[in-house]
């Protein structure tokens, strides 16, 4: 494949019954690249891979998926790439063996080559040992890993994962990011959505997108310096209380909350940080730390939509 | 192509039979069906619940009531004696007929006047009462003639024999058995709950659980997924006209006269039918329950307007030429004149015509309106 990009979008949307999930939307994935979309829920991420994916047709625009387009060569689309939706599609009451033989089938992958790769894609994912189980009755982590196997029989040129580890535990999710990386190294080019902001750290680029709208798209280092503001960590005994009364009255900067640290986004750090001590100590809520801190790509997501929505 | 048409058939195998509830519900089911259905559905009307009001008590009436009691029809319930006792009678459902007799029944029989009997009828089911009111005119008339034989003979006139006597033979089924005319039927009912049921639920069970989304993105064609989801139900279809004539034949001895070649053949032909129906609620449910739901919107209909228990010539005109639209109908009267009347396809070709042009539209439909992509 030569195209010049993975995948190309030019103002792409797409409606549902007047209701707008994908709002013209732009962006292109360089081949080899691991591209993440971020967003939160209903932001139009699904829905934008879906387009993707060439199984749901876009309202307007045109992508092109290793140059071809979409919808007009959707057939073409579908033999070069792989697409693990939210819930990756096994059936429950096959076993671990027969879905994936299955897929491999459906993929017309000839018997010696698929052996090999079963062995291959089982031992990735730990899932050797399970290979009789029904599917069913397999943990979700492992399900995933297993959607993942089944979506990897063939070799696709572009993998398409949608929240692929939403909800799947800690363990496993490094498993699925370290499988990743090993794709990489083998020229795949990987578009991943995720809510997960911590994730999208580990992607080359990502792309913010929130309503249906894309609202940056850069590396994670790129996009921290679009914070133009800083950012005060803070550390108190009681945050919750802390948090609201920040919010009431400090009104020109924006707070969130992440476990018990409060990150204060301001553009003028020194003013606020004395502010801040006397409000805590006015209200008795002891201070334990302040400082300024790099900013994280949630502090990065959570400014610039607060910027959009303004 | 045929690779990845053999992968869903294996896999829709393996699904199909790997569920014990499932394998229960595809073999056992349906001879139960037929078995409890031939025993239950026999609309043979006989040994009706009779009480007796007999307020003469002559030899006469002791005669007459005797010849009731002697015909098969109906069965002595009770001899009542007081009248409120007959109205109670009816009231529990105790019985189905009372025959009064009033006094001076034997008088007027002996002087030569015209005596009367009353029949009264539980006319809830109307059906059943017309049958039972037909039989009692029988006996009645019979009755009647031998009353005036005696009386000519008590003239010395010896009566030659009567002008006209009516000589009935039933053809195809001889001693008019109903399970022979309903059990036959019971094979379609099956074949079209079972095939039109489970094969929308097959593919709705794809959307529910996702991997409809999946097979979507695989480059497997719409004609073999279709394919797929279909032909493990043509086999399952099969089977079950097989396992549901034998129970027919070995079990209830319903004649069996036609070829069996052509059943299948004229199976196949309403499998199109009915897999078409199946696939079209597929493509209107997104949910294995709002499949069923709209299973049944189309099953009952079907079956009440396909001459299972109701005679379409008894329809309105207007709801006849609906029947048309009905591919059970022409299923029905296939399975029915194989079984019982043993003709062959030069008598049977206008229904499986009808069957076939029918099955291709609904199949045909069903296909354009199933999509490879999401909503």
């Amino acid at each position: 494949m030569t195209a010049p990009h993975a995948i190309r979008v030019e103002n792409l949307g797409k409606q549902f019954a007047g209701v707008t999930a994908v709002d013209d939307v732009s962006f292109s994935v360089a081949p080899g690249e691991l591209f993440g979309l971020i967003g939160p829920d209903g932001a139009g991420k699904t829905t934008t891979v879906r387009m993707l994916a060439s199984i749901m047709d876009p309202t307007a625009g045109d992508a092109w998926v290793t140059g071809r387009h979409t919808v007009r060569e959707a057939e073409k689309v579908k033999e070069d790439i792989s697409y693990m939706s939210q819930r990756f599609g096994l059936y429950p009451d096959l076993t671990v063996q027969e879905n994936i033989d299955f897929y491999a089938d459906i993929y017309g992958i000839g018997k010696k080559e698929r052996r090999e790769r079963i062995d291959r894609l089982l031992a990735f994912s730990n899932l050797t040992p399970f290979r009789q189980r029904l599917a069913g009755k397999l943990s979700g982590g492992m399900k995933q890993k297993l959607g993942l196997a089944c979506a990897l029989i063939h070799t696709p040129a572009v993998l398409f994962l949608d929240e692929p580890t939403n909800g799947v535990d800690p363990v496993s999710r490094r498993d699925f990011w370290r499988i990743l990386h090993q794709l990489l190294e083998e020229g795949v080019t990987i578009f991943v959505t995720t809510a997960y902001l911590d994730e999208a750290d580990r992607c080359h680029r990502v792309g913010l997108i929130d309503k249906g709208r894309l609202l940056a798209c850069d590396t994670p280092a790129n996009l921290r310096k679009l914070m133009k503001s800083n950012i005060l960590e803070i550390i108190t005994t009681d945050s919750r209380k802390a948090v609201a009364l920040l919010r009431e009255k400090l009104t020109g900067e924006s707070i969130s909350l992440f476990g018990a640290r409060i990150h204060v986004t301001t553009a003028t750090p020194e003013p606020t940080a004395s502010r801040i001590s006397s409000l805590l100590r006015e209200e008795g809520i002891s201070l334990q730390s302040m400082r300024e801190v790099e900013p994280n790509l949630e502090d990065v997501f959570v400014s610039v939509l607060s910027e959009e929505r303004r | 192509m045929m690779d990845r048409l053999k992968a869903m058939l294996v896999k829709e195998f393996i699904q199909a039979f790997r569920d014990p509830r499932m394998r229960f519900i595809l073999l056992v089911i349906p001879i139960m069906q037929t078995i409890i259905f031939g025993y239950a559905v026999n609309t043979d009307v006989t040994d009706v619940a009779t009480a007796v009001y007999d307020l003469d008590n002559s030899r006469e009436s002791r005669d007459l009531i005797d010849r009731f009691a002697r015909s098969e029809y109906f069965s002595e319930y009770e001899y009542v004696q007081r009248e409120e006792r007959v109205r109670e009678l009816l009231d529990r459902g105790d019985v189905r007929a009372v025959i009064r007799l009033e006094r001076g029944f034997g008088a007027a029989i002996r002087s030569g006047r015209p005596a009367a009997v009353q029949l009264l009828l539980d006319g809830t089911d109307s059906n059943t009462a017309g049958i039972v009111a037909g039989y009692a005119a029988t006996i009645v008339s019979r009755y009647n003639i031998d009353v005036s034989t005696q009386r000519l003979a008590h003239r010395g006139i010896v009566p030659g024999p009567a002008g006209v006597r009516l000589e009935t033979r039933a053809w195809f089924n001889e001693n008019l058995e109903s399970r022979n005319y309903y059990v036959p039927a019971v094979i379609a009912n099956i074949v079209m709950v079972i095939t039109m049921l489970l094969s929308s639920m097959a593919v709705v069970r794809e959307k529910e659980i996702g991997t409809m989304e999946q097979m979507i993105v695989t480059p497997i064609g719409k004609w073999e997924f279709i394919l797929g989801k279909t032909v493990p139900f043509v086999l399952i279809g099969f089977i079950n006209v097989a396992l549901v004539t034998a129970a027919a034949v070995f079990w209830f001895k319903v004649p069996l006269r036609g070829s069996l070649f052509l059943l299948f053949f004229g199976t196949a032909l309403f499998l199109l039918s009915s897999l078409g129906f199946g696939l079209f609620i597929s493509t209107v449910s997104h949910t294995q329950q709002q499949a069923m739901m709209s299973a049944f919107f189309f099953l009952f209909p079907a079956m009440l307007l396909s001459g299972f228990a109701f005679p379409i010539a008894n329809m309105p005109e207007p709801v006849q030429w609906l029947t048309y639209l009905n591919p059970l109908r022409y299923y029905l009267v296939i399975i029915r004149e194989i079984f019982l009347k043993g003709v062959g396809i030069e008598i049977l070709w206008p229904q499986m015509a009808g069957l076939a042009i029918l099955g291709a539209c609904i199949f045909f439909f069903a296909v354009s309106r199933f999509r490879k992509t999401l909503s």
